[in-house]
């Protein structure tokens, strides 16, 4: 007998559609560890696909006087986080007390790294996609930089690049601050070389990267605290 | 018979009604477990979501001026390509110095509007000198639409918010992903891509919106949203400005962009309309 | 008191022979021993003022309220046990914006007061509850224009042109019947609100007070909110003067 379903008529799937709630806002966040200083920069540029929702907007944050926060990806997740971070400073979900309240003293570096890896991961199954650095300074007064993927891997690092021109700055980095490939034996670089670097490398990204640009925001992390300067990058 | 008074005159709660003799049909999950779509509705329908838009209005535009902030948005919200309504206020007065714009979705921008009243009552009541600020309906605003994107569930718009506080002018947006953005010119939808660089050309040419009068900015935003108007087949002619200055807020009556343009040389062209 | 050691009185689900629920009138005794509190409905508005007496010096003055906003066009005065009258005001509020979730419009008066009144009433059927020790004074403007209500610790209510609860009761109700309230306006009434509270405080028994006055009227723009400071200075100027004079007709 003939099969009533004529075999020719290619199987379609129903249409999906499915709400995303995810969108990459893009932006560039870099930071540095040196001896005694670190440096967290990021541009300030928000984006979603071809427009540019807004030249202005802080992508890094001054947790405490020695470290400092900074996020790219979905904007609404990273600030979401940073507010979550912020809150656990202050009372923390991850273990259940007040820090600051049950400790009378602020987060160290260390402390926050450890703090932002388990909130990342208990969101594992629903992540916040947000690329995460945390600079700052360690219990001994050393230059320290924890880098992050968004479901709470985290590792510390010299120096990381992070967000949509990372693969055009790390390479770089790897090169300037890790002597990776270089002849000349590793040195330590002073603030003032890093400053360098880190303003060559966002100019550059700024180039090549549509995601990336507007406005530079370098925080300086040292014993004497959190400083800001702001730079102009291109517009276009 | 429920011997908790504060529970009197509420809804009941069937899997708590611990002496319910009558149990009532429904294919309800579990108390305490998560809600799977398919499941969790006293009516045996699924959970369902939001996964596109209904009745939607265009875009919304802002601009910040010297003494405030300027909102424009046309009257007209769409069903499809079809243009259903024509007279719709999509400028709302939130607070003395607060307005929401609102582009998407119009029931959600109205479910929005009562949630926003019934926040700002609940702050008259206290009558303890406080008021939600322009500041503080934005932050608001962005935790109800990010929770609602974190349950995949969102509220279809892109809100504009429009305010002064504090001796500072406040634009905000937010979109149905929770993404929140301040900026001194802001475009929603189709403005995006035809009012946006008018606006930041202007802005810049300028240099700031501190340098912007009243009278610039209104002429600036009529002729966005002419071009707006002229090139959105989802937009309308009828269209309102609202102004938030340190004065207090002001929308107006609707205007029309019909007597700033000019049709009349498709008379004299042989095939085009009469 | 011929209820107490009868055993009728020790529960609101038991009636004495002749038909009385004791527990609500001693409900009502609470309100009897508050500090006055006072409602006017005017031609324009309505008027609430509150003897809210000081039980302690070191309070900040201002603080512990008995009018409250329960919307933006509604106002509630309550006397008897603070608490009491606070939890009432929340319950309001939820009634309040529980109409607005459904009908997207503000109550209006008869149906604020009926809400509220139920729920009152409801505390009067079970043995596990105890009746609300407050009276409580409701005023409004709706769409038809100023309502007054007056709901009792039974749940009883009714719409009034003036009344009064608490302690001063009885002399400010004879003096409101003196007043021609549908001739007056808020303005007006303010003044002669404030002047019976001034006139039912008794100085030599009772602690000092606080007025508290608030209206909901065309003047505040359909908005209940207290009464601007000028207007109550003005009012208690007055108020003292008229008492000052009593006294030494005394």
């Amino acid at each position: 007998m003939m099969s009533t379903v004529p075999s020719e008529l290619p199987v379609t799937a129903p249409i999906e559609h499915r709400f995303d709630p995810y969108v990459d806002n893009g932006g560039t966040l870099l930071s540095i560890a040196g001896k005694d200083f670190c440096v967290v920069a990021a541009d300030t540029r928000l984006s979603e696909g071809y427009s540019i929702h807004t030249r202005y907007v802080p992508k890094s944050v001054k947790l405490s006087d020695k470290t400092v926060i900074s996020m790219g990806g979905c904007y609404a997740d990273c600030l979401t986080l940073t507010k979550r971070i912020q809150q656990n400073m202050e009372a923390s979900l991850v273990a259940p007390m007040w820090y600051r309240h049950a400790h009378g003293k602020t987060m160290s570096t260390a402390a926050i790294a450890q703090m932002l890896s388990i909130m990342l991961y208990q969101k594992r199954f629903f992540p916040f996609y947000s690329w995460c650095i945390l600079g700052g300074l360690d219990e001994e007064g050393r230059g320290a930089v924890y880098t992050y993927d968004p479901v709470g891997s985290y590792e510390r690092e010299a120096c990381r690049c992070a967000g949509s021109a990372s693969s055009l700055i790390q390479p770089f980095l790897d090169n300037q601050i890790n002597f990776k490939n270089q002849a000349s034996e590793r040195r330590e670089l002073s603030l003032d070389q890093v400053l360098r670097i880190t303003k060559d490398s966002f100019t550059s990204a700024t180039e090549r990267d549509i995601y990336t640009g507007d406005y530079l925001e370098i925080f300086v992390i040292t014993s004497n605290g959190v400083e800001l300067q702001k730079m102009g990058l291109k517009k276009d | 018979m429920d011997h908790f008074p504060t529970n009197w005159g509420n809804p009941r709660n069937e899997d708590g009604e611990s002496y319910n003799t009558y149990p009532m049909a429904s294919n309800k999950v579990p108390q305490g477990v998560q809600q799977i779509a398919g499941y969790g509705h006293a009516s045996g329908h699924p959970t369902t979501h939001t996964q596109s838009p209904v009745v939607t209005g265009t875009s919304v535009l802002g601009l910040k001026f010297k003494d405030g902030v300027l909102m424009a948005a046309d009257n007209l919200a769409s069903y499809g390509s079809l243009a259903r309504f024509r007279d719709v206020e999509r400028l709302h007065k939130v607070s003395d110095f607060t307005v929401i714009g609102a582009s998407g979705d119009i029931s959600d921008f109205q479910y929005v509007k009562h949630l926003l009243d019934a926040q700002m009552i609940k702050e008259y009541n206290a009558d303890d000198g406080h008021s939600l600020a322009t500041p503080h309906v934005f932050e608001y605003l962005w935790r109800i639409m990010y929770n609602r994107r974190s349950k995949m569930n969102p509220l279809w718009n892109t809100f504009v918010l429009g305010g002064v506080h504090k001796g500072e002018n406040f634009l905000g947006a937010i979109d149905l992903k929770g993404t929140p953005y301040q900026s001194p010119s802001i475009a929603t939808g189709f403005g995006s891509h035809l009012a946006t660089p008018m606006l930041r050309k202007a802005l810049d040419n300028a240099g700031g919106s501190e340098n912007l009068t009243r009278e610039e900015a209104e002429k600036l935003l009529v002729e966005c949203m002419k071009v707006c108007w002229l090139r959105d087949a989802r937009s309308s002619f009828k269209y309102q400005i609202a102004a938030i200055t340190s004065q207090g807020v002001s929308i107006s009556e609707p205007h029309d962009l019909r007597p700033l343009t000019y049709w009349e040389h498709g008379r004299d062209v042989r095939g085009y309309g009469a | 008191m011929s209820s107490i050691g009868t055993g009728y009185d020790v529960s609101v689900s038991t009636y004495s022979p002749d038909g009385r629920v004791f527990q609500v009138e001693y409900a009502g005794k609470a309100v009897e021993n508050s500090g006055t509190a006072i409602g006017l409905r005017v031609k324009d508005g309505v008027v609430l003022a509150v003897e809210k007496l000081i039980q302690s010096k070191l309070l900040v003055p201002g603080s512990n309220r008995r009018i409250q906003s329960v919307d933006r066009h509604i106002g509630i005065a309550t006397a008897g046990l603070l608490a009491d009258g606070r939890h009432i005001v929340k319950r309001a509020r939820e009634e309040s914006q529980g109409w607005r979730d459904i009908y997207k419009q503000p109550i209006d008066g008869p149906n604020i007061a009926s809400r509220v009144g139920d729920y009152i009433a409801a505390y009067t059927l079970y043995s596990s509850v105890r009746p609300f020790g407050v009276s409580t004074i409701i005023g409004a403007m709706d769409k038809t224009g100023p309502k007054l209500y007056m709901i009792e610790p039974s749940g009883l209510y009714w719409g009034y042109h003036g009344i009064a609860i608490g302690k001063g009761r009885q002399v400010a109700k004879t003096e409101i019947e003196k007043l021609n309230l549908a001739e007056m306006t808020c303005r007006e009434a303010v003044k002669h609100a404030a002047r019976i509270i001034y006139e039912v405080h008794d100085d030599a028994k009772d602690k000092e007070f606080e007025l508290e006055l608030s209206w909901v009227c065309e003047e505040s723009g359909g908005f209940h909110q207290m009464v601007p400071k000028d207007l109550v200075e003005e009012a208690e100027q007055l108020a003292k003067a008229v008492d000052d004079d009593d006294m030494d007709d005394d």
